[in-house]
């Protein structure tokens, strides 16, 4: 179901996404609405399921994880359990930090961490390549983030 | 590089759960007072180990209901500026993401569409004109999670 938004969803939206954690009343200022104008509209969009929350985001350099490694897997389709077993033996990797399956020439994306090259050697070689029905493997290493964002074209 | 110990990581924990806990509510979770446990925030903040707030946006609930990620080889290293390619790319409004990667691509990019028309538009219109672009190889997301990583 998609949501119909007017200009002033989008306003709020855009602030919203510039800066997540604006107290209601700035954001109302901002997006040139009464502050209850404001929370009504979040409440809507809470409620048709737009706004999932928020979660805090972790700098994990500045705890000392240096190396961040995009790993894309292909998996060996043959066996009908390998993406469910795949996925459940990955999500026991602490090391891993987000899990996307795609439509493609890659099946799976694991974003790994580690604290240094010997360390993403020993969690690539005890952790990674012992995950179950793997057919292919390919790393990419981060080198920077030039944009991320979670913004729309609204 | 900054020390945590089990408290902080346990803060940090709930907060990568819920960004919007206060410090009072997360106290009671933890069993801390309330200016004990926005100190130790403040302090996540401060050595800026809490980065910041993401937003959970259900991108096809607001219609665009297509992310593809992109794997790019410049064609011409060493020729193109990369500066050049990362702003073009960076200022591309379905581009979310932009990351300079080592490996067989250059770059990651994360893209939404509305569809798989839409997509076939900024591909064409916006991504195959990026000064410098080379081969592409694209990927369509079917699922995503995130994980909490190593908190202990």
């Amino acid at each position: 179901m998609i949501m119909q938004l007017d200009d002033t969803d989008r306003r709020l939206l855009r602030q919203l996404l510039a800066e997540p954690e604006l107290a209601t009343a700035e954001l109302a200022a901002r997006a040139g609405v009464t502050a209850a104008t404001c929370w009504r509209r979040l409440e809507r969009l809470r409620a048709a399921g737009v706004l999932r929350g928020e979660a805090a985001v972790i700098d994990w350099r500045k705890l000392g994880w240096e190396i961040e490694v995009s790993l894309r897997f292909t998996l060996d389709k043959t066996n009908p359990r390998a993406f469910d077993e795949f996925l459940a033996a990955a999500r026991e990797v602490p090391e891993v930090l987000e899990i996307q399956t795609f439509l493609g020439r890659t099946d799976v994306r694991l974003n790994v961490i580690a604290r240094d090259i010997g360390h993403y050697q020993q969690i690539y070689r005890s952790r990674i390549l012992t995950l179950p029905h793997i057919a292919d493997s390919e790393a990419l290493m981060l080198v920077s983030t030039i944009k991320d964002s979670v913004g729309v074209p609204l | 590089m900054i020390a945590l110990d089990d408290l902080d990581r346990a803060i940090l924990r709930a907060l990568v759960q819920d960004g919007a806990l206060s410090a009072g509510a997360l106290g009671r979770q933890l069993g801390l007072s309330q200016p004990a446990c926005w100190r130790r925030v403040r302090r996540l903040k401060e050595t800026g180990v809490l980065r910041g707030r993401r937003l959970a946006l259900d991108t096809a609930a607001l219609g665009f209901g297509v992310t593809v990620f992109l794997g790019i080889k410049l064609a011409a290293k060493g020729r193109v500026s990369l500066q050049d390619f990362e702003r073009a790319a960076a200022a591309i409004p379905e581009v979310q993401t932009v990351q300079h990667v080592l490996g067989m691509f250059d770059y990651r990019l994360r893209v939404i569409a509305r569809d798989i028309a839409d997509f076939e538009r900024v591909l064409r219109r916006r991504i195959m004109t990026l000064p410098g672009i080379g081969e592409v190889e694209a990927n369509v997301l079917l699922s995503e999670e995130r994980r909490p990583g190593p908190l202990g």
